[in-house]
């Protein structure tokens, strides 16, 4: 059994199920955070394990989603791809260089082709900096261009997001939320990166500015030929962006597949209950759709169920659920389940 | 079906350092027994504002309830002296908010604070409140309710915590419920689990709800009538099947063409160009014309009025100059 979960997870890890290069490798990542007790002597009594054993590719030029409710690990997943927190155990992989093992220097020099954009535009742009100096800091940090070279590079930046180059002297609190976002986009692309880690861009914004920027993001990444990480809760803003999908569950990945693939078949009850839940914004279609409302809720990720991590909200669970982790397999090509009931 | 509140003409402002803030602007609508009204906009556009306002829960100051009239159940609850309005609050309308956490007292346990309602609007002595308290809470599906009563709020969880509010709000029965983005801050299967209970219970209490939330599509699942509001005004009001399929302000096209649907997914996005407007300021054109796809000279001049709309469903209602289905069909081509 366990030597069989052991095969799944690389073998997973090289499917790529369909063409183009593989931009990023991750095998088998894991992320626990100690949990300590103890005032003056302080030791370790357990550990939440926020990502446990993750494995996929991302293809050049894709967009790959991972999506999951609060807790899932999806955030931390994102972090400890760009090594902003340190893997417990695992490999991750981009153009072939093994990330987790390398220096600070070394990890310094890498940054400059996978950044990151935040969820909220309101907490990540430092507001005692004007807009110039946030877009140029990156540039700064690396030593890249002149002074005259790196204004014009702002300038350059600030219009490809949609912004107007004459607000380089304004503070963030002159910006709307949307607006923000923006100049964090910006500063994001200052270095020309391959890989962007967007986690959860559009959550903080108002429902008519969302669609501004993930049109924006789909254009950039069109012009630039970008790779996207896009982790995000909203499943309908999900399917309109990415190429491939891998659903999150306690640290797990349970389902992964393509977008269409996975939003017409899903094979997990959880990814089921999941497109079950969420609300189309049409009181016809609403009013004939079956819900799959799960009890209960997410267990907590320091103290897991024993066998399947969903099966004590499931509504379709087995006995061997309660004992058996149900390793993940593909049930069709490129489509990846972790349930007893697909096999 | 007889009528449970009507709104006149309610006008509520902020006085703050920068100016006065227009925040809700003469709004009217009413409210029938039973009836579910969902009330959609963005942030800024005065959605809860006016439900703070009908509850006399403006912070006053900078906040204040400058014009108007709220006539519930025969009175108006905006001349209401302070304590008869207290007796309103929690008895009669209730109301639940977007973050269970900052809305539950923390250092009192879940029953102690659905009691005090209990006692103080019905009567109850201790024991029977206790009684109630628990039954509440099995009611809105909490697990050995029994035990959890004594549990402190940051014992529960967060799909939890929304249960007892919802528990507290339904605890002396209310005509009116009147939920505040209660939805927002959870995760979807566990909204889908709160919009399930609502539904359920308010069909067993038979009482009123004014939904408000930002998205079309919790509202769309929950509501008889929906109002759209823009800019402190309603711009768009009908029976939920109207609203969505016959759509009548750009404002609602906007919203409805900027969201991603899982059932269309391969519908482009249009997104609403430019952002919303400033509140400091009055309008003396339709606050929507600077967005506006459609927009034509007379939208720079006046202000639209509220009315019905042509050739559509007699409580269909729309702020705007433009027919907007020929508006359309213009720019189809």
């Amino acid at each position: 059994m366990v030597d069989m979960v052991q095969q799944a997870q690389p073998a997973m890890a090289q499917r790529t199920s369909g063409q183009g290069e593989v931009l990023l490798e991750v095998t088998d990542l894991k992320k626990h955070f100690p949990i300590s007790s103890g005032i003056v002597i302080q030791r370790q009594v357990g550990a939440v394990k926020a990502v446990d054993g993750v494995s996929f590719n991302i293809r050049r030029g894709e967009t790959f989603g991972l999506v999951g409710e609060s807790g899932c690990g999806k955030s931390t997943t994102g972090r400890t791809i760009l090594q902003l927190y340190n893997a417990t155990s695992g490999s991750v992989k981009f153009q072939g260089v093994e990330l987790t093992n390398l220096g600070s220097g070394e990890m310094r020099r890498m940054r400059r082709e996978m950044q990151m954009i935040f969820q909220d535009p309101y907490a990540s742009l430092n507001p005692r900096m004007n807009v110039g100096r946030i877009i140029a800091e990156p540039l700064l940090v690396h030593g890249v261009g002149n002074e005259k070279e790196r204004k014009e590079r702002v300038a350059y930046l600030l219009e490809k997001v949609g912004l107007n180059p004459y607000y380089v002297n304004r503070y963030p609190h002159e910006f709307s939320g949307g607006q923000r976002q923006r100049i964090g986009i910006a500063r994001a692309l200052a270095l020309e990166p391959q890989f962007i880690v967007c986690d959860e861009p559009i959550s903080a914004l108002d429902v008519s500015i969302q669609a501004q920027v993930v049109n924006l993001l789909k254009d950039l990444q069109q012009e630039l030929g970008l790779t996207y990480l896009f982790i995000a809760h909203d499943l309908s803003m999900v399917r309109h962006i990415c190429d491939r999908v891998a659903v999150m569950y306690l640290g797990r990945i349970v389902e992964m597949a393509d977008s269409e693939e996975l939003y017409n078949n899903p094979q997990h009850p959880y990814t089921k209950a999941l497109l079950s839940a969420v609300p189309v914004p049409d009181p016809e279609v609403e009013r004939q759709r079956q819900r799959v409302i799960l009890q209960g809720d997410l267990p907590s990720p320091a103290n897991p169920p024993k066998g399947c991590n969903f099966c004590t909200r499931c509504p379709v669970v087995l006995e061997n659920c309660y004992t058996q982790d149900p390793e993940i397999l593909e049930v069709a090509p490129g489509h990846w389940a972790a349930c007893h009931r697909v096999i | 079906m007889t009528v449970l509140m009507e709104v006149k003409n309610l006008t509520t402002r902020f006085f703050t350092d920068e100016g006065t803030v227009y925040a809700v602007n003469g709004i009217s609508y009413v409210l029938r027994e039973g009836e579910t009204l969902g009330v959609v906009g963005e942030s800024g556009s005065g959605k809860s504002v006016h439900a703070m306002s009908i509850m006399g829960l403006i912070p006053s100051p900078p906040g204040k309830v400058t014009e108007g009239e709220v006539i519930f159940r025969g009175r108006d609850l905006l001349k209401l002296p302070k304590n008869q309005m207290r007796l309103v609050r929690g008895a009669e309308i209730a109301m639940i908010f977007q973050d269970p956490m900052t809305s539950l007292n923390p250092v009192l346990t879940i029953g102690r604070q659905i009691t005090e309602a209990l006692q103080l609007h019905l009567g109850m002595d201790r024991r029977e409140a206790r009684n109630r308290a628990v039954e509440l809470l099995a009611m809105v599906g909490i697990p050995g309710a029994e035990k959890r009563i004594d549990d402190y709020p940051h014992q529960f969880s967060g799909g939890m915590r929304q249960r007892a509010m919802i528990a507290m709000g339904l605890s002396c029965n209310p005509q009116l419920l009147i939920a505040d983005e209660a939805t927002t801050a959870l995760d979807v299967t566990i909204q889908a689990q709160i919009i399930d209970l609502v539904k359920r219970l308010r069909e067993k209490l038979g009482m009123a709800m004014i939904w408000i939330s930002h998205d079309l599509g919790v509202v769309a699942s929950i509501s008889d009538t929906v109002q759209v509001m823009y800019a402190g005004y309603i711009v768009e009001r009908a029976p939920v099947n109207e609203l969505y399929k016959d759509t009548r302000h750009p404002y609602t096209l906007g919203l409805l063409n900027s969201l991603p649907r899982l059932d269309q997914p391969d519908i482009p996005l249009i997104p609403i160009t430019g952002s919303p407007p400033d509140m400091r300021e009055l309008p003396t054109q339709c606050p929507f014309a600077p967005r506006c796809p459609f927009a034509v000279e007379k939208c720079w001049q006046e202000n639209p009025p509220l009315l019905p709309v042509e050739g559509g469903h007699p409580e269909h209602l729309a702020a705007c100059w433009v027919d907007v289905r020929e508006a359309r069909r213009n720019v189809n081509g």
